[in-house]
């Protein structure tokens, strides 16, 4: 390892008290003025809730926007997966909640590794989600008075997650993806779907377009603009099995990072506590079981090893509730971290249930007998529903069997305080950057984050930086940088087909991502992650010379934009793992053996790691050089995580 | 995971590209499991079909949990397969026996024109909802979400036709191959809220034109859409559109 500490980063923190300094800023950014406006071309590739809520806010203030996706349509985005919920600080339930309070319980859900600026103005901006959300027609839960209905998520002791059944995702975005189509109405939004970016276009040190695939026919597309905005998501199919959609990947902001971009604390993954376990070999993708189910859902193993009883023969004097007896206060609503780290641990006591000893129990019974089935139905049917689909087990009658599985990705292309990207104009919103969540999110608030990018932050701040390049000259496709970038995305493509070797790129894929499950997720320790470094290489080196793509580049072809992916993967898997070998202590997601109390809870170092890893891209021979921005908590006082 | 295999031929759609002709290819894949899902079934196939060097099939999938509306394939002639309120990445192969044929076919209609294989053009969907699909509001300061109650019971409905995930089942299903059912369950959303009052009128002509401009069908109360939505819209949504049609067309003259 030759990570070194090559200076500081700038966040561009505004001055002042906490609660002053967006108001602050705002009042201090530049603007564009409206005949301007329209002179400025802005690229925004993804359109989940970050890129569909920019991409309309910015058309609607008078910019030309080009939004790309790589699915058939912008409303597919995984963002439309969300299940739970979003938090706002409406404190509409009356039980004592403030913005205060949502900024504290965040900054501190992320184990502290977050910046107090940002998560600040996160829980400032939450109340206007909310409104601008029902003002589009999003139909909220309501109670009969006619009011939005609340309920609580983890890491959280009030009620301030709105939902809409359980697919709360889905109906953001689709208001997000209304606006928007308002928008192609109108013209101020031409809509590139069935696209892959594949590179950044940068002239003199800025972004200035990029190179797309079309998905449909192959060709390599040119697409200038002022400025660019990255919206795709988070890259937890790095590990191939994952709750992300299939065509979740990481190549756009893998090509920015080795464009100059640098990646901010690669290590932080969430593994999320609920997932429907795995059942064999053909498994192509993970289902979320919404954390909301366990509001009403007791977590429990048996407390004998190898007790193969049914569960409902198990009496419940032997039972563990090891949640509820781990951690009093919290109960089974711990921390999504807290949570995963737990299962593993009774899993590997050799206390798992179901045939693969790889799940625990989440049990309804209690609750039906309480609120009665049709209450929980109300609640959760969809999600039950679900549940008996993939494993045709009625959850009403039989607990869910859940295990934890790769939910979310905290770490993502280092930003400042404005959004942007080490590369001027280039800015990063939503999973795609690395900002509010630190070491873990709370559930209910990568919606918020997605969203309070895209409708509150961006449309401030691009314009401060497209104020300012006013009088800088238009670059056209036919500058030679595109014509360097498309030969060079060319070059690689051409390079793949012309393997012609053994094995599928899913044969590489699921390779990888036991390596990374196994030793890059819920616990981590040097030696294993040594280990990985050497086997990601041997593997990558493989991968050029024996993967077998079938077909031509002239076409559809699902299987050469997927080796593409995987080709993008493994060198961020790797660069997970030297992230992870880096950081010398526990904290959130991140879990490393060396680091622990006796009874297993993580602990951190803020003396050496309240910092920021940001890892700057050298060249493929050379190791990559880390940044550090330093972490000043001057609101709160960073302490040891207690949900006991 | 089951222990059991079974087999299964399957008889799929391929079609090199708009303009070749298509046809229905056989396949077995004899170590299906009953966990596996319908797609992981392709998926499987398909890794056979790069191993012997032939080509894999094309579909269009993301999510894979049901709500992305990327599937889109006909099963024996039935929209998204037999399982009723389901989309077909959730389909399990134990709804199947052992030995069982499924025909594979793409969604076919004028207005989803083909790409390859089992995979079409759904971008009509996005056409009908810039016609109108939104209310008119920018990015702001709107009024606190709590100064615009609603009923529980319009919240309810409004959120029954919202959960529509755009696949295009409605159509593929349609003898006339309408999208009155996607439209429809737009137009009954946005009606059932204040919010989307202002622009009702405007709103229903303009979707409704769009979608005959597009070269949907009309609808003649087959009811196949509702009986393949995997999003389980009921056809009142299509008599809503028509009231709301009606009403605007009667006003507006």
């Amino acid at each position: 390892m030759t990570a070194s500490n090559n200076g500081v980063l700038n966040s561009k923190v505004p001055e002042g008290n906490l609660q002053d300094k967006w108001d602050n800023h705002k009042n201090n950014l530049r603007l564009v003025n409206p005949a301007n406006k329209r002179k400025f071309t802005v690229l925004v590739v993804g359109t989940g809730l970050a890129g569909a809520s920019a991409a309309a806010s910015l058309a609607e203030l008078g910019y030309n926007v080009k939004a790309f996706t790589i699915l058939d349509s912008p409303r597919r985005a995984h963002s439309i997966a969300a299940q739970g919920g979003i938090n706002a600080a409406k404190n509409y339930p009356n039980d004592g909640d403030t913005v205060w309070r949502l900024f504290h319980d965040t900054i501190k859900g992320g184990d502290y590794r977050s910046r107090e600026s940002n998560v600040f103005r996160l829980a400032q901006v939450s109340n206007n989600i909310i409104d601008q959300c029902v003002a589009q027609g999003v139909p909220f839960a309501r109670e009969y008075g006619g009011l939005l209905d609340n309920r609580s998520f983890g890491g959280a002791q009030v009620s301030r997650t709105f939902y809409a059944r359980g697919q709360t995702g889905q109906q953001l975005l689709l208001g997000a993806y209304s606006a928007m189509m308002r928008q192609v109405a109108t013209g101020k939004i031409q809509v590139f779907p069935r696209r892959e970016m594949l590179d950044l276009v940068k002239v003199d040190g800025k972004a200035k377009g990029i190179v797309t695939r079309n998905l449909t026919t192959g060709e390599i597309e040119r697409y200038a603009g002022d400025a660019v905005l990255l919206c795709t998501g988070g890259y937890g199919n790095v590990y191939y099995l994952s709750t992300m959609a299939k065509n979740c990947n990481a190549t756009a902001i893998w090509r920015c990072y080795k464009r100059g971009a640098q990646f901010g604390n690669p290590s932080f993954t969430q593994i999320h506590p609920t997932c429907i376990p795995v059942s064999g070999k053909y498994q192509s993708k993970l289902t979320l079981m919404s954390e909301s189910l366990r509001n009403d859902g007791r977590v429990w193993v048996p407390k004998k090893k190898g007790d193969n009883r049914p569960p409902n023969e198990i009496p419940e004097e032997d039972r563990d509730y090891y949640l509820e007896r781990r951690y009093p206060s919290f109960g089974n609503l711990a921390p999504r971290d807290v949570s995963s780290r737990s299962a593993k641990y009774v899993c590997d006591e050799g206390r798992g249930v179901g045939k693969t000893g790889l799940a625990v129990y989440m049990d309804f019974a209690d609750s039906i007998k309480r609120l009665g089935a049709d209450a929980i139905k109300a609640k959760y049917g969809n999600l039950f529903a679900m549940y008996e689909k993939i494993t045709a087990e009625n959850p009403y009658e039989v607990p869910m069997r859940i295990f934890p599985a790769v939910h979310f990705t905290m770490g993502g292309l280092w930003v400042d305080y404005n959004l942007s990207s080490t590369i001027p104009g280039l800015y990063v919103l939503g999973e795609a950057n690395f900002a509010d969540h630190g070491g873990n999110r709370l559930g209910a608030s990568a919606l918020m984050q997605g969203l309070a990018d895209g409708y509150f932050v961006v449309p401030y701040t691009l314009s401060d930086y497209l104020a300012e390049n006013l009088h800088s000259e238009k670059i056209g496709t036919d500058h030679e940088a595109f014509a360097k970038a498309e030969k060079e995305t060319m070059e690689r493509i051409n390079k793949l087909l012309s393997i012609n070797g053994k094995k599928t790129v899913l044969d590489f894929h699921r390779e990888l991502g036991e390596l990374m499950w196994d030793h890059v997720g819920m616990s981590r320790n040097k030696e294993d992650l040594e280990m990985v470094i050497r086997k990601i290489a041997g593997l990558r080196e493989e991968f050029w010379k024996d993967v077998n793509i079938p077909g031509e580049n002239n076409t559809l072809n699902k299987y050469l934009e997927y080796a593409l992916r995987v080709a993008d993967y493994m060198e961020l898997g790797e660069l997970m793992a030297r992230d992870a070998l880096d950081r010398e202590e526990s904290c959130g997601g991140h879990f490393r053996e060396e680091h622990q109390t006796e009874d297993g809870e993580a602990v951190r170092d803020d003396e050496n790691f309240s910092n920021v890893s940001s890892w700057e891209y050298k060249g493929d021979d050379k190791d990559p050089v880390k940044h550090i921005e330093d972490l000043n908590f001057e609101f709160v006082t960073p302490t040891q995580r207690s949900y006991k | 995971m089951s222990d059991q295999t079974m087999t299964i031929h399957l008889k799929i759609w391929r079609q090199k590209d708009k303009n070749s002709p298509g046809k229905l290819v056989d396949y077995t894949v004899d170590d299906a499991n009953p966990d596996m899902s319908f797609l992981e079934l392709l998926d499987w196939l398909n890794e056979r079909l790069m191993n012997e060097g032939r080509e894999p099939v094309e579909f269009d999938h993301d999510c894979r949990e049901g709500i992305c509306g990327s599937c889109n394939l006909v099963l024996n002639g039935m929209a998204h397969g037999p399982m009723q309120g389901t989309a077909v990445c959730q389909l399990h192969m134990r709804k199947y026996k052992d030995g069982d044929t499924i025909v594979v076919e793409p969604w076919r209609a004028r207005a989803f024109p083909h790409i390859k294989d089992l995979v079409v053009d759904r971008s009509a969907f996005d056409r009908i909802m810039a016609a109108g699909g939104y209310i008119s509001v920018n990015t702001g300061a709107p009024a606190d979400a709590n100064a615009i109650p609603v009923n529980k019971r319009d919240a309810d409905l409004a959120f029954d036709y919202a959960a529509c995930i755009g696949c295009g089942a409605c159509v593929a299903a349609c003898p006339n191959s309408s999208a009155s059912l996607f439209t429809g369950a737009k137009i009954a959303q946005l009606a059932h809220l204040p919010q989307g009052h202002p622009e009702r009128k405007k709103r229903v002509v303009s979707m409704v034109d769009k979608m005959a401009e597009e070269g949907f069908g009309d609808c003649s109360n087959y009811a196949e859409c509702e009986a393949v939505c995997p999003a389980e819209i009921s056809i009142t949504s299509i008599a809503e559109m028509r009231r709301e049609y009606a009403k605007a067309i009667s006003e507006i003259e």
